[in-house]
């Protein structure tokens, strides 16, 4: 036998030439997706079908044209000027501006407070450690629900009226209306600290930048956070000297039943806020102190072995890798933060959810509604997906 | 030069500041001065919160009084939990029969704790669920043995919390499991359905489903049909967990190495016998632990269903408060449903932790 036979018997299909077909696991596979398919299609239009019957005989207009009537209530608290004569689509654009206020401030206080609990856990304080390990335990096994309700009823019920209101610092005071602090009487020159700040911080960029490649180049380190840090600090001040320092502070004052002036924060969202960073935080502070753990002792030796500072094993060798750990499943907190920040409606802070109910109640548009916050967090947890996909792939270890 | 004899050196013992409480102190308390610093500002901190809570809680308090008595005290009030516990806990179930609800959820603690130790985890104990859950269900809609029929309409309170969380892990393990599976399907069709599937439960929080079930969903219905409101809620429940069950086991699955599947392939298994002999039991293994904290993040989700209006146990709490006799008590009965969830809660996860050390011994 010639290697041409042994070819042709190879080439030949040893198959029978009939094989029926469902035993070929392609066409199966075709018959079970359009079946599946048709399954899907036919569910669909059986709801779908109902829904239009259902919303015929109850006389609902379908479709988004409600959103130009006008809404008739008012929101309790606002980032941009509206009132009960603005659209419903105002009105829906006042909830989601709510929403990503809270959930803004919420994941910055969050990643704060969480880092600060995930390091302690950690810390050789044996006190400090065992608080922070009972104080995740306590925020992770209570609903958030009830956590909210619960700092909701402390600032309705325990909190003193206005006239009573405790005053723990010079110009802040905390009463049932919520929290009143003072803040700087409006002047030009904050608008130019604002300035000052982001050009710092463009500089610093720029200043990483070309220390990298300087590093890359000679091998000579330049401290760039610090620099950054200077700058940032220095350049708003030089802006409010230049600007003849103005010290004037609008603070609070008591007017009958109630204070005029400073800045209020209701206690809606100081309850939500508080609410949700104590609860996001416990989970936060469990991913810190993994990443930080992840990072093997024998790095931490090895990297001061051939001779780093403490600061510099920690900014060159543990937290670059530790990044990489603790990242990830950041996001997906700083997601989940943003959408337990839904459960405002349940204490009756104006966020995009509480907003859209308010509608269904009104126009009855219910499939609209639902529709809308759907696609809104959709687009939340979308971005972030995005933006972890970009992430993964630039940390992603380079193997060699 | 004459060394030391050396019985001397046994008996040397250790100075007493690396030894005892002091030693202990020393090692973990004040081993720096900016752990003593630490130490000392937590005290003080500690100081300043613990004992005025404690005399709130515990010593101007009150613990069965009628609501007349809160007024002049300065302590917490912890009457309206005694007073109200049989609507706390079991809402509008009708009085004579509480005793019904009580036995089921006995039942169902006394399944969870034979549960607990893995020997019993066999054939057997789905048929002991099986029963015990029937039983359950007997006990608490009656209609036999002369029990008086109760709708689920008024199923409310504790059991109420429960059975949302229980139901909704039952029916959603197998869901998850077949969206799991989907997902890792060569069929592009099914694969995009499951992707889509999980990915918009995933991205969307678990209230916009519950509003779909309450608002939206009897326009779905044809004429003149209606869904009950708990079991509404209830199928909201379980779809949203099946998403995060199929993300846990899609885990298991890619954590199987390849020579499992080959392996089956090669004795000429098929997919189902592939899947149900080899690969599952592997991977749901693999994902018990994470498992557990799935039901147990269900379980505080239940908590949830307080804004579509439904009696779950935060919800007759509110009710309690709104009673003019009780309102402004809200702090001591938060706390003690915070205490309840707690301990449901925290056995959920310290068992969930105890079993990942046990099972993570290879495969």
């Amino acid at each position: 036998m010639n290697s041409k036979d042994i070819n042709s018997i190879a080439d030949t299909d040893l198959r029978p030439s009939t094989v029926p077909f469902w035993r070929d696991p392609d066409k199966r596979a075709i018959v079970f997706q359009v079946v599946a398919l048709l399954l899907v299609a036919f569910v669909s239009y059986y709801l779908f079908s109902n829904t239009q019957a259902n919303l015929e005989r109850q006389s609902i207009a379908t479709g988004f044209g409600f959103m130009e009537k006008e809404a008739g209530f008012e929101i309790g608290e606002s980032v941009v000027e509206y009132s009960a004569a603005d659209t419903y689509a105002d009105a829906l654009l006042v909830g989601a501006l709510n929403t990503i206020k809270v959930s803004f401030i919420g994941i910055i206080l969050t990643t704060i407070l969480g880092t600060i609990i995930g390091i302690s856990r950690l810390s050789s304080n044996w006190l400090l450690s065992k608080l922070a390990a009972g104080y995740i335990e306590l925020m992770q096994n209570i609903p958030i629900l009830l956590q909210l309700f619960f700092w909701y009823a402390i600032f309705y019920e325990s909190f003193p009226s206005p006239r009573q209101a405790l005053n723990p610092f010079g110009g802040v005071f905390l009463c049932n209306r919520g929290l009143i602090f003072g803040v700087p009487e409006a002047h030009a020159a904050h608008a130019a600290m604002g300035w000052a700040f982001v050009i710092a911080l463009a500089v610093g960029w720029g200043l990483n930048r070309w220390g990298r490649q300087r590093q890359a180049r000679t091998g000579q380190m330049f401290p760039a956070v610090r620099v950054t840090l200077a700058l940032a600090v220095v350049l708003p001040l030089l802006a409010w000297f230049a600007y003849g320092a103005p010290t004037a502070m609008d603070i609070p004052e008591l007017r009958g039943f109630n204070f005029k002036g400073g800045v209020t924060v209701s206690p809606e969202f100081s309850a939500l806020l508080l609410g949700l960073v104590l609860y996001t935080a416990a989970f936060v502070a469990e991913i810190v102190r993994a990443g930080i753990q992840s990072v093997g002792r024998g790095q931490v030796e090895a990297a001061m072995a051939v001779g780093l500072r403490p600061g510099q094993v920690l900014h060159l060798v543990i937290l670059p890798q530790a990044l990489r750990v603790i990242i990830p499943p950041l996001t997906s907190q700083m997601l989940n933060l943003t959408k337990n920040s839904s459960l405002a409606i349940a204490i009756g802070y104006a966020d995009f959810v509480a907003v859209t109910n308010t509608t269904i109640n009104q126009t009855g548009q219910a499939i609209e509604g639902v529709a809308l916050i759907m696609l809104v967090y959709l687009f939340f947890s979308l971005s972030t997906s995005v933006f972890m996909n970009w992430y993964n792939k630039k940390m992603a270890l380079v193997e060699r | 030069m004459t060394n030391p004899p050396v019985s001397s050196r046994e008996y040397l013992k250790p100075p007493i500041t690396e030894v005892g409480v002091i030693g202990w102190l020393r090692g973990n308390l004040f081993n720096s001065w900016y752990n003593s610093l630490l130490t000392v500002v937590v005290l003080i901190l500690l100081w300043q919160l613990v004992p005025p809570f404690f005399r709130w809680a515990f010593i101007d308090s009150v613990w069965n009084t009628p609501a007349e008595a809160c007024r002049d005290i300065d302590g917490a009030c912890w009457s309206i939990i005694p007073r109200n516990i049989s609507f706390i806990l079991f809402g509008f179930f009708p009085d004579g029969e509480q005793w019904r609800p009580g036995l089921a959820m006995a039942l169902m603690l006394g399944l969870v704790i034979f549960s607990r130790n893995r020997k019993h985890w066999k054939k057997s104990l789905g048929i002991y669920w099986s029963i015990g859950l029937i039983a359950m269900g007997t006990l608490m809609y009656g209609g036999v043995f002369g029990m008086q029929v109760v709708e689920t309409a008024r199923w409310s309170g504790l059991p109420l919390t429960f059975m949302l969380a229980l139901f909704g892990m039952v029916a959603a393990y197998p869901l998850g499991v077949f969206l799991a599976l989907g997902r890792q399907s060569r069929m592009p069709a099914i694969k995009t359905l499951c992707v889509v599937y999980i990915e918009m439960i995933r991205g969307v929080p678990l209230i916009s489903l519950l509003f779909m079930s309450s608002v939206m969903f009897p326009l779905f219905l044809p004429e003149g049909v209606t869904i009950d409101k708990v079991l509404r809620a209830q199928v909201a429940i379980i779809l949203f967990t099946a998403a995060y069950i199929a993300e846990v086991v899609r885990g298991g699955l890619q954590a199987m190495p390849r020579g499992q599947f080959e392996a089956a392939d090669s004795i000429g298994l098929n997919y189902n016998q592939t899947m149900r002999l080899i690969i599952l039991p592997q991977a749901l293994k693999i994902v018990i632990p994470p498992s557990v904290g799935i039901l147990l993040s269900a379980f505080k989700d239940t908590s949830l269903v307080v804004i579509i209006a439904l009696y779950d146990v935060l919800k007759t709490t509110k009710v309690t408060l709104s009673n003019p006799k009780w309102t402004g008590y809200s702090t001591e009965a938060y706390i003690f449903l915070a205490v309840l969830y707690f301990i449901c809660c925290y056995a959920m996860s310290n068992y969930s932790r105890k079993l990942e050390k046990e099972l993570h011994t290879g495969r």
